[in-house]
């Protein structure tokens, strides 16, 4: 049992501008949102003693020390599985200052996806071991080469057997833009959509994803710094509490390309997860005022509003179309926007809105939002006040 | 043309295998259990004791897509991505041969197309089609 004065905050959140070419490296990028997110919480860069990222981010440990003169590292750690890592990165922040290793711990991530590489799109130059994980190889050779691709193939059952349409899936899109339209910060805002405008966008992969049912590319950074209780009281900001965090994977999973193993229509990891958060927290997902739910593509926040027990298995078109997701819904779905409407900043822009929504400083600030839901899949966590 | 697989030590014999015209999993000699992809270790027995097994081929369409935009790299048209399970149990990601989306459930036969260095891949087309 951890003791109050011990256990994980997040004090500070900073971010740089979410565009579609930054003008400036990766590295910089990551430098700039680390800065940012000390300055919040009035910490000295050179006192952070553990980070992390995850793959497919090109920043390392001795890039962001030599920038921003840390001085010494206890613990660093990389993650696999690209954005369902996202929420992960709270599991080994929240493990790294409870246990005593870190006193300051970082994580942060950068990318250039759009300006500098197209991160949706296929990359033909792949090596064998790309990717540390060789799912690759058994989608390439057959035309499946991008992430939207792995995403409708391995959500077809789940589409098929609950009659889920376009239209279905356009009411996310329409959630989230509608959210993204008053968030100055979201790269659309004040660029709402219809469901027309849905249903006319053209086809990325037949027959389950349109543009308008995608994630964007962006470019930018985001970081965030975890410390414990007694240090997190003499800082800037109202302390944000990592009340649990949790990770599943299971034998034989993939992440996108999850084709191997389960029935293709649950989401056995997020339950399990679902069910460790609420016991730790003391409170379920659904009960928190805030679901910050990764969007790369659409299907997602189905299967994951079932999965982290939102609903009823086959129930997460009707509880979209009921309305439980908009802002003075029952729970309100990632009121930046999303990763669809605010940037993708491969989930981590979700983690930030979900601390300024518990802090009471949002765009589309939730009132008197407590806590709430962070959500990627394998990852999950719930903060609050 | 569509790109050559990417090999693998662990996968090398799965390729080769496509190249003669035979659709195998791997089999782990000790306890009899196939599996795909293919991997280094048995995770039931732990055995590194591998052979094959010849496959029937036949299988059951459980999801389907196509790449359009951007279009799959290497191929004229984007073709038809299926997710089959095999007849052994198995599944697999491959093509439907053709230019007509299928219906979950169809039933589907192995088939193999070359690649643009002269390997194989097993792709599907209907029973009876």
């Amino acid at each position: 049992m951890v003791a109050a004065s011990q256990k994980a905050c997040i004090v500070g959140i900073g971010q740089t501008e979410f565009s579609k070419a930054s003008g400036r490296s990766e590295q910089q990028l990551a430098m700039e949102a680390i800065l940012a997110a000390c300055q919040d919480a009035g910490i000295n860069p050179a006192d952070i003693d553990g980070m992390t990222s995850f793959d497919l981010d090109n920043t390392d440990e001795v890039d962001v020390m030599r920038s921003l003169g840390v001085k010494e590292i206890k613990y660093t750690t990389r993650l696999p599985q690209g954005g369902a890592a996202s929420v992960a990165t709270i599991v080994h922040a929240k493990n790294a200052v409870e246990s005593g290793l870190c006193d300051v711990f970082v994580i942060w991530r950068a990318m250039n996806e759009r300006s500098q590489y197209r991160f949706g799109q296929p990359h033909h130059s792949m090596s064998p071991d790309a990717h540390s994980s060789t799912f690759m190889e058994w989608c390439f050779p057959f035309g499946a080469q991008t992430p939207a691709a792995w995403e409708a193939l391995s959500c077809g059952p789940y589409l098929h057997k609950y009659g889920i349409t376009s239209e279905d899936l356009g009411r996310i899109s329409v959630t989230f833009r509608k959210a993204a339209a008053t968030n100055p910060a979201a790269w659309f805002y004040e660029k709402p959509i219809t469901l027309e405008d849905h249903q006319n966008s053209r086809w990325i992969v037949e027959p389950t994803l349109r543009l308008l049912d995608c994630c964007q590319e962006s470019d930018g950074g985001v970081a965030l710094i975890i410390t414990r209780a007694d240090r997190a009281k003499d800082l800037k900001q109202i302390p944000v509490r990592i009340l649990a965090a949790e990770y599943s994977m299971l034998f034989n999973h993939e992440i996108i390309s999850d084709f191997y193993a389960g029935d293709l229509i649950r989401t056995e990891n997020s339950e399990i997860v679902a069910d460790r958060l609420e016991a730790t927290a003391g409170i379920a997902p659904k009960d928190t005022d805030v679901a910050m739910i990764y969007d790369n593509f659409t299907p997602q926040i189905l299967r994951q509003l079932e999965g982290f027990k939102y609903c009823g298995i086959g129930e997460a078109k009707d509880y979209v179309a009921d309305g439980h997701l908009e802002l003075d819904g029952k729970t309100p779905l990632s009121p930046n926007g999303g990763l669809m409407g605010e940037g993708y900043i491969h989930g981590m822009n979700n983690i930030t809105e979900g601390v300024r929504q518990v802090r009471g400083t949002a765009a589309n600030q939730i009132e008197d939002a407590r806590t709430a839901m962070l959500a990627s899949g394998v990852a999950g966590a719930i903060i609050g006040r | 043309m569509r790109p050559d697989p990417i090999q693998r030590l662990d996968t090398m014999f799965f390729w080769d295998a496509c190249e003669r015209g035979e659709f195998v999993a791997q089999k782990c000699e000790p306890c009899n259990k196939l599996w795909h992809p293919p991997r280094p270790m048995c995770p039931t027995c732990h055995s590194l004791e591998k052979s094959t097994q010849t496959l029937s081929g036949k299988a059951t369409v459980l999801s389907w897509v196509r790449q359009v935009r951007p279009a799959s790299y290497g191929f004229k048209e984007s073709p038809i991505v299926i997710l089959v399970e095999l007849e052994e149990g198995l599944r697999m990601v491959s093509n439907l041969v053709g230019d007509q989306p299928p219906t979950i459930g169809d039933a589907v036969e192995v088939d193999f197309e070359k690649t643009v260095g002269g390997k194989a891949v097993p792709v599907f087309k209907k029973v009876g089609a």
